[in-house]
């Protein structure tokens, strides 16, 4: 018997295990696969519910509904977040829904960069659309140096910055791109038919489009509206950044209240509220998303290039307007980085204007005037180093989880919406949890490992676990059951067929998974705003300290490194979308 | 990209473990603390150890997060908590007492702390600061009180900080209390804000975007700053300059005295050294650099004052006063009902 033939009928045996071995081996799978869960679940326990636990103890320990100032302070936040999440999202409506309608159906030149364009900003850190705005249109910025030297005025004329309106328009550069995705996608699955014979039947343009299109689109409007609002809903840096005292939505006031007012029982009241309506308009959302999710024609309409003068009318200005509205903040902030256009230190002298990288330079002193006490290029190297352990908890952590997951069984079920609990809480709510946590005894004297600087990438981690996940999860599943079963028999170890099978074809995934943990942990803010030790900042910390400090020096670093966040995560977004399968999508 | 990974990683271990050379008093301060370099570099040198200061935010956020990690402190000695914050810190417990021997100089009314957990180094008067040049050329009379700023010729000329997250903000509302009492000062800011005050969120903000007399040039004329700011103008100013740009209102009632304090974290590991480092902030040299360095004054008689700042600084007649006490009890209901009155 040659030793394939002997291997052959090992198989063979095996394959003829009596009932009771296989119910033993049923079990044994069962409990690997709660071994799998073991590391993401126990980490979630520790890091994720144990703080939100200590948000609902704190919040019941004190009354603080029977206190009418509190109330107040409550109600203010909630209707203004309230406020400013609907106006946001109609304008985003209104910029977005003549853009899905540009892409969908029209072609002309440009439109791949333009769709491009528009999408880079909503994976781009909240600081660094802050900042763009804000050398744009900011006091500093680049409009408003150019009418003062123009027209020599003392002071800038434009007020954007501290308005609500500087809100509105982050909100919408942030979240127009949602619109033209989901509506545009429905856009082109309309069977243009359907309007054909419409207009053949005498309707005209605009009954076609009220009474026919419309009511058509209305699902994917709803979804994309709701999605955009849950956004601009848990917004916190660009409000903070942008908007000023005047304004503060839940996220503002729950980092007020900790880190300001010191009143932790009502910041740990609002966190409760604003987890209360997360989970509401999420919950709504995936209702809405189960009913639309049908398709509507079989392929794509063709595009065409845009015929009648009212569509290339059309066209023209809508694209124009498109690129004005992204380029020119994305722009201003690496050409304002590298221009000097007012006093270094607030002299009053002659400024000399040009080109400059005295504000890159610059980044590697350390002043002893200087808000921190560290060179500022040592902020980079902190995000680079707490971005790289969330790369590695994270894909830890969510590697067995989804490898649970793809074969889910009743345990399954029931975990996976644990998993994703985390994408309900906001960043702020997490940094709060964190503080109350383990800033307190049991876990401040005996684990001082824990009111270290590992904080951060624990909170970035639970960020981005969900995510990781979700990306690892289809890559998994695509693996056929068969190919591993074909290894095994011919004799790979389990090892050696993880090694051999699995890990190939899952590592694309993977490392897309970990550039997307990493991208997430570069930019993030609301967590680390309330965590992050002062003598071990993050960059996006580094540059909102920066942006309100006096003087040219200190913007210009703004900029700079406002700049070099937004390179780092622009490769990172260059890619993930290079590694995408093909196939998988968004959102 | 493993390599890439690892490296960060490497790296970012030796970064946590600071380098082991002399030993390492740490300071945490606020933002706006400043100090000669050669001043630090003598108590450096004496001690044979590496002073690092660390600068938290605002000052109420800086001590904020000092009681936070209390328990795992990041410093050995705090600077920077003033009159209007000190009961929280001792409520908080984050301060070892510490009776220095410089302490016997320091005249009695600075010392708040009778258990001397907090000791007091500098103080300075938060009052209006005016644009001379606006104020000329629109021919306008300076305002004299407080109560002047709600006259409709002044609508619009102010700018104040936040007092959630300013300590110069809270000073000053801290004065408008003293001149108003509870509940006139709601009434009085509210008529304020129909006045068309501007509210920016910090010291910095306010003086340096929104006030129209320093080099940012900014649309307020008013802007609530420092007794001393003026001198500051005269000896940064670049080109010189033979008067300074800005006055302060000096009138009774106007101001309120900020005296600021320094403290031993509890759980330093380097008590002797903090100890050192309090008494270097109470004695003659340090306090001869505090003026031209933070604007404002030295608590100890024996230093003398430079004379660009005997010539251009100015105290105040008569600060508006308010008993610690009250000022503890207070505090944070002051500050929600001036955030609701005035910001929402």
């Amino acid at each position: 018997m040659s030793k394939v033939e002997a291997q052959k009928t090992d198989v063979i045996s095996d394959a003829g295990l009596s009932g009771r071995s296989i119910r033993l081996r049923a079990r044994r799978s069962r409990h690997f696969r709660g071994l799998l869960w073991l590391p993401a679940l126990s980490f979630l326990a520790l890091f994720f519910f144990y703080p939100l636990a200590r948000i609902l103890g704190l919040s019941l320990e004190i009354p603080a509904l029977s206190d009418a100032q509190a109330l107040r302070v409550m109600a203010r936040a909630l209707t203004f977040t309230l406020y400013q999440a609907t106006l946001s999202t109609l304008l985003t409506l209104a910029l977005g829904l003549p853009a899905a309608f540009l892409f969908a159906r029209f072609t002309f030149k440009g439109k791949a960069f333009l769709r491009t364009l528009t999408a880079i900003p909503f994976m781009l850190p909240t600081v660094v659309v802050a900042s763009g705005f804000n050398a744009w249109l900011g006091p500093r910025g680049w409009l408003n140096m150019l009418l003062m030297a123009i027209f020599r005025l003392s002071a800038p004329p434009i007020t954007l910055v501290g308005t609500l309106g500087a809100i509105l328009a982050a909100h919408v550069f942030y979240n127009t791109t949602i619109v033209i995705r989901v509506v545009g996608n429905a856009l082109s699955l309309l069977n243009p038919r359907l309007e054909q014979a419409a207009r053949t039947l005498g309707a005209n343009r605009q009954q076609v489009f009220w009474q026919l299109t419309l009511p058509l689109l209305r699902p994917y409007l709803l979804a994309a509206g709701l999605l955009v609002f849950l956004f601009d809903f848990t917004s916190f840096g660009v409000i903070l950044i942008l908007g000023g005292p005047q304004f503060a939505t839940l996220e503002v006031e729950i980092y007020l209240q900790a880190m300001h007012y010191f009143n932790l029982p009502l910041a740990a009241w609002l966190s409760l509220v604003q987890l209360l309506c997360t989970l509401i308009f999420s919950a709504l959302y995936s209702h809405l998303i189960r009913r639309t999710l049908v398709a509507a024609a079989p392929r794509p309409v063709e595009t065409t290039s845009p015929r009648s003068w009212r569509a290339r009318l059309f066209t023209i200005l809508m694209a124009c307007l498109l690129f004005a509205f992204y380029l020119l903040p994305l722009a201003s902030l690496p050409l304002r980085s590298l221009t000097r256009l007012e006093a270094e230190r607030g002299q009053r002298g002659e400024v000399q204007y040009g080109l400059t990288t005295r504000y890159y330079t610059e980044l590697f002193f350390n002043r002893r005037g200087s808000v921190f006490y560290i060179p500022p290029v040592q902020a980079l190297g902190n995000s680079l180093g707490y971005a790289a352990l969330t790369v590695i908890l994270s894909l830890a952590l969510g590697i067995p989880a989804a490898l649970a997951l793809t074969r889910p069984g009743r345990l399954e079920y029931l975990l996976d919406p644990l998993l994703m609990l985390p994408l309900g809480a906001s960043a702020v709510t997490l940094g709060l949890g964190f503080i109350l946590a383990f800033n307190a005894p049991p876990f401040s004297s005996e684990f001082s490992l824990l009111t270290s600087p590992l904080l951060v990438p624990l909170a970035h981690t639970i960020i981005a676990l969900p995510f990781v996940v979700r990306s690892l999860q289809p890559a998994l599943a695509s693996i056929p059951v068969s190919l591993r079963q074909a290894a095994a028999t011919l004799g790979a170890s389990p090892v050696r067929v993880w090694r051999e099978v699995d890990w190939p074809i899952i590592r694309r995934a993977t490392l897309s998974a970990g550039v997307f943990a990493f991208t997430v942990s570069m930019g993030e803010f609301g967590a680390a705003s309330l965590v992050a030790r002062p003598e071990y900042p993050t960059l996006p910390l580094a540059i909102y300290r920066f942006l309100s400090q006096p003087g040219g020096l200190n913007y210009g670093q703004a900029m700079a490194m406002s700049t070099i966040l937004m390179l780092v995560t622009g490769l990172g977004i260059l890619l993930i979308e290079k590694l995408r399968l093909p196939g998988t999508t968004e959102f | 990209m493993k390599r890439f990974f690892i490296s960060i990683l490497v790296a970012l271990l030796l970064s946590a473990c600071a380098p082991q050379g002399p030993a390492t008093l740490t300071v945490m301060t606020h933002d706006s603390f400043a100090v000669s370099e050669e001043v630090v570099a003598a108590f450096e040198q004496a001690n044979n150890v590496k002073v690092a200061f660390l600068p938290s935010g605002d000052s109420g956020a800086a001590l904020n997060k000092a009681i936070l990690s209390k328990d795992a402190p990041l410093a050995d000695v705090f600077y920077g908590v003033d009159n209007t914050f000190l009961s929280r810190a001792l409520e908080a417990g984050i301060f070892e007492p510490y009776a220095s021997p410089l302490l016997k100089i320091i005249p009695e009314n600075f010392k708040l702390d009778p258990q001397n957990r907090a000791l007091p180094v500098d103080y300075g008067d938060v009052c209006l600061n005016y644009d001379r040049a606006w104020f000329e050329a629109h021919a306008l009379p300076v305002p004299a009180s407080l109560q002047d700023l709600l006259k409709p010729e002044y609508k619009g000329l102010l700018v104040v900080e936040n007092p959630a997250t300013s300590s110069p903000g809270l000073a000053f509302l801290l004065a408008t209390v003293a001149e108003f009492g509870d509940p006139g000062y709601l009434d009085f800011w509210a008529k304020l804000r129909q006045n068309g005050v501007t509210v920016v969120d910090g010291w910095e903000t306010a003086y340096y975007t929104n006030f129209s007399a320093s080099s940012g040039r900014g649309p307020q004329p008013l802007v609530v700053s420092y007794a001393s700011s003026p001198a500051a103008e005269v000896i940064f100013a670049d080109p010189p300059v033979q008067q300074p740009p800005t006055g302060s209102v000096l009138g009774p009632g106007t101001c309120f005295r900020q005296i600021e304090f320094v403290g031993i974290l509890k759980g330093t590991r380097q008590r002797a050294l903090a100890e050192k480092f309090v008494d270097f902030m109470l004695d003659t040299r340090f306090q001869e650099d505090v003026p031209l360095q933070m604007f404002v004054y030295p608590v100890n008689p024996r230093a003398s004052l430079p004379d660009e700042f005997v010539r251009w600084a100015a105290t105040a007649e008569n600060p508006a006063g308010l008993d610690p006490a009250l000022i503890a009890a207070n505090r944070e209901k002051w500050i929600a009902a001036w955030t609701e009155t005035v910001l929402r």
